[in-house]
């Protein structure tokens, strides 16, 4: 070692016991982070996002403005659409409703897809392995990063929904589908719940697009297809002669996140939309472990 | 474990490979059975033409692709195995620079550092900073990459790689689609590094090169390694042509083939060849002026590495594998 101390000229005593410190191997996480939410592309669909329940709001206020109530009933239109008139709130469980099916896991196929194969594009991803990142750790900080982003994408649409609904409609007393009526801080705290239901509900996806993302040096194309699954696999749930797979269908229990306004809650299909999730995050997230691990980088 | 580190450390080697090959899914054969030994200290000159298997080796050395054969030590430790414990001494640029286009400079060595788990977050600034300063990109600090002209990212990615104190640098084509002036100013850098006891593993296509910045160097050849060794002894295993300038290069090139010089070529007023064995060359030039001819200039013009090469592999240095 006495010629690696001349070589580094005047270093440690032992230059190569520099150590790995657990919380500074976190520094990893933050970057991640930082570059996710510091891109033009990050911030342009969570304004398409936060665009979502703003319309839907105002389109709501001018159907209603004379007075007469939308559409002739409850007809046509995402869930919850006709409650909105009579609480603002209800703008967030609707937004959630309309953006649930495509949009919101659209953004989340195009951030996940982009996260390991858009840096294998651009030729970052050799860089960062030989700093060294470390696969498995690279990978959890793209996870993490990615989840982060499902949390903010549903947090954007709940929030522009809530600002909107409590600007243009009334708000107070909240009444749940299952009749009863709770006060306007109980349903604050469950569309909180919901939220949060909802962000959990695309984690199957996330890691099915961080999976896809590892197998190609093209961000767009795992983006494409990430995206493309997502269409496919919402096409087959809606063909009622498929129902055999419909309950392994990633898309299956979405809608679930309504339990939460009943009372008292039906916990049935919320957990197993939980637990689908988790299946999927699992089985997933080893493919792209292992797969990613044994990978030669050529990008 | 330690037993064999301790004997690579000993020999003195950064890089040493045994029968390191790899063939890619396709079957196609990148690197066959590579034996290199890159001594401490040295500029190490990887020279073979585009697509020989160079860049191969080096993502095998640094842990980025697996080999199918043989084995890879660096600093001693065996690759990719020790990637972990290695890497943090290692500084690469591979491939020609690779950068977030909508981060500035600065921000794009803070990503990097904060990718080594060996980096302490306290001093990150700071180590930006002096690598920045380093590659004289401080005043360009602020600046989106994407903004930087192809030197600057190039001298940007060599800041990555100069974020730590390192033990080897391993430069894969650094002077790639650089101006003269850019080539130069990298090639100083190269030598300062190695002043500082930096081990400099450098890869090019450029003989010239390799001769200007390299103490020693490995010749690649189709996957294989063809030779290895210092650049004086490579240089010094070709030997020399003899050149005459001359208005009369008829009449020296009748000379020069009386006095046994062979293989001569004449060009316009320049006549060339290969001088006997064991024959002083003043007597060459005395002949010539004997017999009249008006010498303009003679010399022996050393062998170049090209000349090494080419005799080598019996083939041009542009033809890719």
């Amino acid at each position: 070692m006495s010629q690696a101390e001349t070589a580094t000229g005047g270093g440690p005593p032992d230059s190569r016991a520099r150590p790995a410190r657990a919380v500074w191997s976190l520094g990893l996480f933050r970057s991640e982070l930082a570059v996710t939410f510091r891109r033009w592309r990050t911030l342009a669909l969570l304004a398409v996002l936060a665009a979502v329940p703003v319309l839907v709001g105002i389109a709501v206020k001018i159907e209603t403005s004379d007075g007469g109530s939308i559409g002739g009933g409850d007809e046509g239109g995402p869930a919850f659409l006709s409650q909105v008139t009579g609480n603002g709130l209800f703008l967030v469980f609707t937004a959630l409703a309309a953006t649930l099916p495509f949009f919101l896991p659209m953004t989340v196929g195009v951030i996940a897809g982009d996260a390991v194969a858009g840096e294998a594009g651009a030729g970052t991803l050799r860089y960062l392995l030989v700093a060294p990142a470390g696969r498995t750790r690279l990978l959890l900080a793209k996870f993490s990063a990615v989840l982060a982003f499902c949390l903010t994408a549903t947090a954007t649409v709940a929030v522009f929904a809530l600002a909107t609904g409590a600007l243009l409609f009334p708000t107070g007393q909240v009444t749940l589908l299952s009749g009863t009526s709770v006060s306007f801080g109980e349903g604050l705290l469950r569309a909180m719940a919901i939220a949060v239901t909802v962000a959990l509900s695309l984690v199957g996806l996330a890691t099915l697009g961080l999976f896809i993302s590892t197998l190609t040096n093209s961000g767009v194309a795992a983006m494409a297809a990430t995206v493309g699954l997502l269409i496919t696999v919402q096409i087959l749930g809606a063909i009622p002669q498929l129902d055999e797979i419909h309950p392994f269908l990633f898309t299956h229990y979405w809608l679930s996140f309504a339990d939460l306004l009943r009372e008292p809650v039906y916990w049935d299909d919320l957990l197993k939309n939980l637990g689908l999730q988790a299946l999927y995050t699992a089985v997933f997230g080893s493919a792209a472990w292992a797969g990613f691990g044994a990978r030669d980088v050529t990008a | 474990m330690s037993e064999p580190t301790a004997a690579h450390e000993e020999q003195g080697a950064v890089i040493s490979t045994q029968g390191l090959t790899k063939r890619y899914r396709g079957g196609q054969l990148a690197v066959e059975g590579l034996d290199l030994s890159v001594p401490r200290g040295s500029v190490f000159g990887f020279l073979g033409p585009n697509g020989s298997g160079k860049t191969t080796t080096i993502r095998m050395l640094l842990g980025l692709i697996e080999p199918t054969g043989g084995s890879a030590h660096v600093l001693g430790e065996p690759m990719p195995g020790s990637a972990r414990r290695v890497l943090p001494h290692v500084g690469a640029l591979i491939e020609g620079p690779a950068l977030y286009g909508y981060l500035t400079g600065r921000e794009n060595l803070l990503r990097y550092d904060a990718a080594d788990p060996t980096a302490d977050p306290r001093s990150r600034a700071a180590r930006a900073d002096r690598a920045l300063e380093r590659v004289g990109l401080s005043a360009a600090a602020a600046k989106k990459a994407r903004a930087y002209s192809l030197g600057m990212k190039q001298r940007l990615g060599l800041a990555a790689a100069l974020l730590q104190p390192r033990e080897l640098l391993v430069l894969d084509e650094p002077t790639n689609g650089l101006d003269p002036q850019g080539m130069r100013e990298i090639r100083s850098l190269v030598r300062e590094l190695a002043d500082d006891g930096i081990t400099v593993f450098l890869s090019s296509h450029l003989l010239d090169e390799i001769e200007q910045v390299c103490t020693h160097t490995a010749v690649m050849h189709r996957g294989r390694l063809i030779t290895q060794g210092t650049v004086a002894q490579m240089s010094a295993g070709a030997r020399g042509r003899l050149a005459v300038t001359t208005p009369d290069p008829g009449e020296a090139t009748r000379v020069l083939k009386e006095a046994g010089v062979a293989d001569l070529v004449t060009d316009g007023e320049e006549v060339s060849g290969e001088p006997p064995h064991a024959h002083e060359l003043a007597d060459l030039n005395a002949a010539l002026v004997r017999a009249g001819v008006r010498v303009r200039a003679f010399g022996l013009r050393r062998a170049s590495l090209e000349d090494v090469f080419v005799s080598l592999t019996g083939e041009g240095f542009d033809v890719a594998g």
